[in-house]
């Protein structure tokens, strides 16, 4: 049971103990000791899974990182291949067969593939030579994994690009399956609605799918009362812009993966009494984020202007909790504090490590580069001068400034004024291939085809009005909120304010499952949260998205791999 | 060897119901239709197939659902076991049969048309794996232009095609494909993109040059043309610079540390702004040639001559960047980019106050002029900026940060002596 995915109104560990008793039986499967060898890029979403004790359970021995060459000797009877359907990995993977030592005993070997098998996979090893010695090839499908009590991902990095770049709904098919795999889980969910081409496909493929089971209906009452699909190119703005609650900062500058995040470590050195001065750690500072951490799910969605306060607030609650040893008087209130010691200790724990955090991000969000940028992304977005070529863009070419960061201001430029007029846009083009290269027209040619940089046509720019309406929203809303939040608030006008009647349940909150097909954004995630606690008695939201992003991380998914041989 | 376990093996080894096998008639697909059947499980024997496939439960509704008997539908045990196996991918009957336990082979297949049913039953079953497994068959048995032909009307297959001639790095295919679909563009741009593989930049340069003439657009028909030029100068620069490394001055100062090749302009152009400047511009390697050449924008221009000759500590080629002749034959300094950036650049090659001083009176802004005379100690200019506003207050405040008796004191207390000026404060 991973706490964690508790708290949220859906069990998510349902979901979650699923995954592990398919991985369970495959590895039951492949009877005996074993080694793992693992896809590097798969260790972070099975940690979301299973951990090693798991593994362990099912004799798990060894585990090694999949690299060319021989595999390590390690005394097992099997050894398991972990890995994606990459051509790549297939070669290795038959280089590590076929350097197997004669002379030892000979080990089976299995390959599970996930998130599902290849025949261009299968075929190359069958080209190796390999494919006849591999005894159990299986596939490990891993759709929907569980990130937090209310937020599931599928960690489908190209599903942006497929779906709009290449016109290719393989990353849809797989969303479907992942539906239907979540529905026979928590009920057929009674009403879909959605906005967007690729929101329809994913909505057509469920029904057909449900069709092609029809006669088994699942008796199970539905958890969710509605999914919303809700295609990214609907609201291509808000993952450009930079993210400005704590989650979403902590993303955009240090990234955030599979629920960790990698810091730099000076901050977090002990500081024991009686010690000297030692020697500064090396290794990044790894943290684990999500809901079990009180303090955490707490300053996550706020905006980083609000965090200082909070944290303020909570070291005074945390000390006046260790200042109450001085009331513990008799032996049953002593009892009684020392009992929750481990609690209070936690929480000054993390009450540490999140000061820390903050003050590294204040580094930034205090910096000149960062304030200059969001004058900028907050004068495209309010309108100001977005039919002209930019000077602060201009200038951070001439300095050379990270090709993301430009593509990113551009972008945004872009969207905002409904696409950039002939001269602006043959600007920066020009600017950016002379100064970061010519192979850069790949990219731009694939920003263009997903519409993220585009010619201005004679169409009325409606941001304008978009934004007018919104506004009102945003006088309301708390000051505390995200600053992004009003798009989210333009995505709840498609929830549907009539209710249906014969389904779920009167008189409670009603539970949506909001998909982004294309990726999500953590303050997209902190605003439906908001909305969530908003209302009594109204809409709680569960978020899923085939990628949890950034702004970075979406334009480098429609960056073409130029890497230029040594 | 099995691998199953043993409770498991009568399930693997039973088929409750005859499958569905290719003895049938060709194109009566639709004959399964009336009858109920459950497939039990279709399995691959591991141990003797070549070809692995997935463990299913499939079981058959009996409706029609098109012509294929793409099938599974099964009562979901309300336990949670094995809930993700009813979601697997589904496969058609066929292609499952054909691939347990006997050669994979699509031989029956002999028609065109029949090719095409199978595609389109093949797509419709929406598994990526079998529809890459019919088109590597179609591939082989049709030839390039009927393939092409028919899979211009069908786009989910045509993606899976494309998908499949990249990733098998199949460049020539792809690229007649996409020219027989019309797609130039496309075409010309992934043919641009192999420039990439090639190593030595002579063969890079004809490649490009081969390059220019397809289907661009406009705009990006130029660039291509632009790289072209680039490289093909860049390898005589790069000759030239070989031999010169040991023989002219500043390369000896100043050793480079990369070769000049594949470098983008504006690097080209900080490059020859460093070791080539003054030349004529009849020289490949001189600035104004590459500036008119590749029509550098002004600030461009300025930004990489300031940066290049400030780093060279040639203050003399800086003062001339910026003086421009006026109307009356004065010389007056002139900018396109603002002169705060000037002496920002300036100050990080450590120029000395005096040539600081020059640019920073020269700032328009006042308040930035003097926060940034303030900064780099141009005492003057801080001085006669504050007598310009006449702000007195100020100027006591500046002179408590001079030094005691130094010029910039006396000055100061001389302005404050005189009685003449009208300060404000």
């Amino acid at each position: 049971m991973a706490a964690h995915l508790s708290y949220g109104r859906v069990n998510l560990n349902i979901l979650r103990e699923a995954a592990r008793k398919e991985l369970r039986e495959f590895l039951d499967k492949c009877a005996g000791s074993k080694a793992i060898v693992w896809d590097e890029y798969l260790t972070g979403p099975f940690g979301l899974i299973a951990q090693y004790s798991l593994l362990k359970e099912h004799e798990v021995e060894k585990m090694f990182t999949l690299k060319p060459g021989r595999l390590p000797a390690a005394d097992v009877k099997n050894i398991i291949f972990f890995v994606r359907p990459k051509l790549e990995l297939m070669d290795i993977i038959a280089d590590n067969v076929a350097s197997e030592d004669k002379l030892r005993t000979p080990r089976d070997f299995h390959v599970l593939f996930v998130p599902r098998r290849s025949l261009l996979c299968e075929q190359r090893l069958k080209e190796k030579g390999v494919l006849g010695s591999l005894i159990n090839v299986d596939e490990y499908i891993l759709d929907l994994i569980p990130y937090d009590g209310d937020l599931l991902s599928m960690e489908s990095e190209s599903a942006f690009r497929e779906c709009y770049l290449e016109n290719d709904q393989t990353s849809l098919y797989h969303t479907a399956k992942g539906l239907m795999t979540l529905q026979a889980l928590y009920g057929t969910i009674p009403q879909i609605f959605g906005k967007g081409e690729c929101a329809r496909h994913v909505a057509n493929m469920m029904l057909r799918m449900k069709r092609e089971f029809a006669g088994c209906q699942t008796q199970i009452l539905p958890v969710f009362d509605t999914l919303l699909l809700l295609d990214r190119n609907v609201d291509l703005l808000t993952p450009l812009a930079t993210q400005l609650t704590y989650e979403g900062l902590i993303d955009e500058i240090y990234s955030i993966n599979n629920g960790y995040v990698k810091l730099p470590p000076e901050k977090f050195a002990q500081k024991k009494q009686g010690e000297g001065e030692k020697d500064l750690p090396t290794e990044p500072k790894k943290l684990q984020l999500n809901s079990a951490e009180e303090l955490y799910a707490e300053i996550r969605d706020k905006n980083f202007n609000a965090v200082g306060a909070a944290l303020s607030k909570k070291a005074k609650i945390i000390s006046a909790a260790f200042e109450e040893r001085h009331n513990a008087k008799t032996v049953g209130e002593i009892k009684q504090f020392v009992s929750q010691l481990p609690h209070m200790q936690a929480a000054r724990t993390s009450l540490a490590n999140h000061t820390s955090v903050a003050e590294l991000i204040k580094d930034i969000t205090t910096s000149d580069a960062f304030f200059d940028n969001l004058t900028v992304e907050q004068e495209f977005m309010t309108g100001v001068d977005t039919d002209k070529a930019n000077t602060y863009i201009e200038d951070c070419i001439a300095r050379k400034d990270p090709l993301i960061k430009i593509l990113r201001l551009v972008c945004m430029q872009s969207v905002c004024n409904n696409g950039l007029k002939q001269k602006v846009l043959d600007f920066y083009k020009r600017e950016i291939l002379q100064t970061y290269g010519f192979q850069h027209i790949l990219t731009l040619n694939n920003l263009e085809k997903a519409g993220l940089l585009k010619l201005q046509t004679a169409t009325r720019n409606n941001y304008p009005t978009i934004r007018k309406t919104l506004k009102l929203w945003m006088e309301d809303a708390n000051e505390q909120v995200a600053s992004h939040q009003f798009y989210v608030l333009q995505k709840a006008e498609y929830v549907p304010v009539c209710r249906p009647t014969s389904t779920g349940q009167q008189g409670e909150n009603r539970i949506t499952l909001v998909f982004f097909l294309g990726g999500v954004t953590y303050a997209e995630i902190a605003a439906l949260r908001f909305l969530s606690q908003m209302e009594d008695g109204g809409t709680e939201y569960v978020i899923a998205t085939t990628k949890l992003i950034n702004g970075t991380s979406f334009i480098k998914s429609l960056m073409e791999r130029l890497e230029v041989p040594p | 060897m099995m691998r199953s376990k043993p409770d498991e093996d009568d399930y693997w080894n039973s088929s409750k119901f005859r499958a569905f096998t290719f003895d049938d008639d060709d194109d009566e697909f639709s004959t399964l239709k009336e009858s109920k059947r459950a497939v039990n499980s279709i399995v691959v024997d591991d141990d003797d197939d070549d070809d692995e496939d997935d463990v299913e439960k499939v079981s058959w509704s009996g409706e029609p659902v098109g012509t294929f008997p793409d099938v599974p539908s099964r009562s979901f045990a309300p336990e949670l076991r094995k809930p993700k196996a009813e979601y697997k991918v589904s496969k058609p009957v066929l292609l499952v049969n054909l691939v347990k336990g006997r050669a994979y082979s699509f031989e029956t297949f002999r028609s065109l048309k029949d090719k095409m049913l199978l595609l389109d039953e093949a797509v419709h079953a929406n598994d990526g794996n079998v529809i890459t497994a019919v088109l590597i068959f179609l591939k082989k048995s049709l030839s390039k232009e009927i393939l092409s032909r028919e899979l211009t009307s069908r786009e989910i297959a045509l993606r899976h095609y494309i998908h499949y001639l990249k990733e098998m790095g199949e460049q020539k295919s792809l690229v007649e494909l996409l020219k027989s679909l019309g797609r130039t563009e496309d075409m010309a741009l992934l043919q641009y993109k192999e420039h990439l593989n090639i190593k030595d930049e002579v063969r890079k340069k004809e490649y490009l040059k081969a390059c220019i003439g397809l289907p661009f657009s406009p705009e990006d028909a130029s660039h291509v043309q632009d790289h072209y030029t680039l490289l093909e100068r860049q390898i005589i620069i790069e000759a030239n610079d070989k031999q010169a490394e040991n023989k002219v001055e500043v390369f000896k100062k100043h050793p480079r540390k990369a070769s000049i090749l594949n470098m983008p302009i504006i690097t080209t152009l900080y490059y020859s702004c460093f070791y080539h400047y003054g030349e004529p511009e009849g020289t490949f390697s001189s600035p104004a040639n590459i500036r008119s050449t590749f029509k550098i924008s002004e600030k461009q221009y300025f930004l990489t001559v300031l940066g290049a000759r400030a780093k060279l500590k040639e203050w003399f080629d800086v003062d001339r960047l910026f003086t421009a002749k006026n109307w009356f034959g004065y010389t007056k300094k002139k900018s396109p980019i603002g002169f705060h950036r000037v002496v920002d650049i300036l100050q990080k090659n450590n120029a000395p106050v005096q040539v600081l001083q020059e640019y920073v009176s020269l700032v328009e802004d006042t308040e930035q002029k003097i926060s940034l005379a303030q900064k780099y100690k141009c005492h003057d200019i801080v001085i006669d900026t504050y007598k310009d506003l006449k702000d007195r207050q100020q100027l006591i405040i500046y002179q408590g940060k001079v030094e005691r008796n130094s010029p910039e004191d006396r000055k100061i207390q001389d302005l404050l002596n005189n009685t003449q000026i009208r300060w404000k404060n």
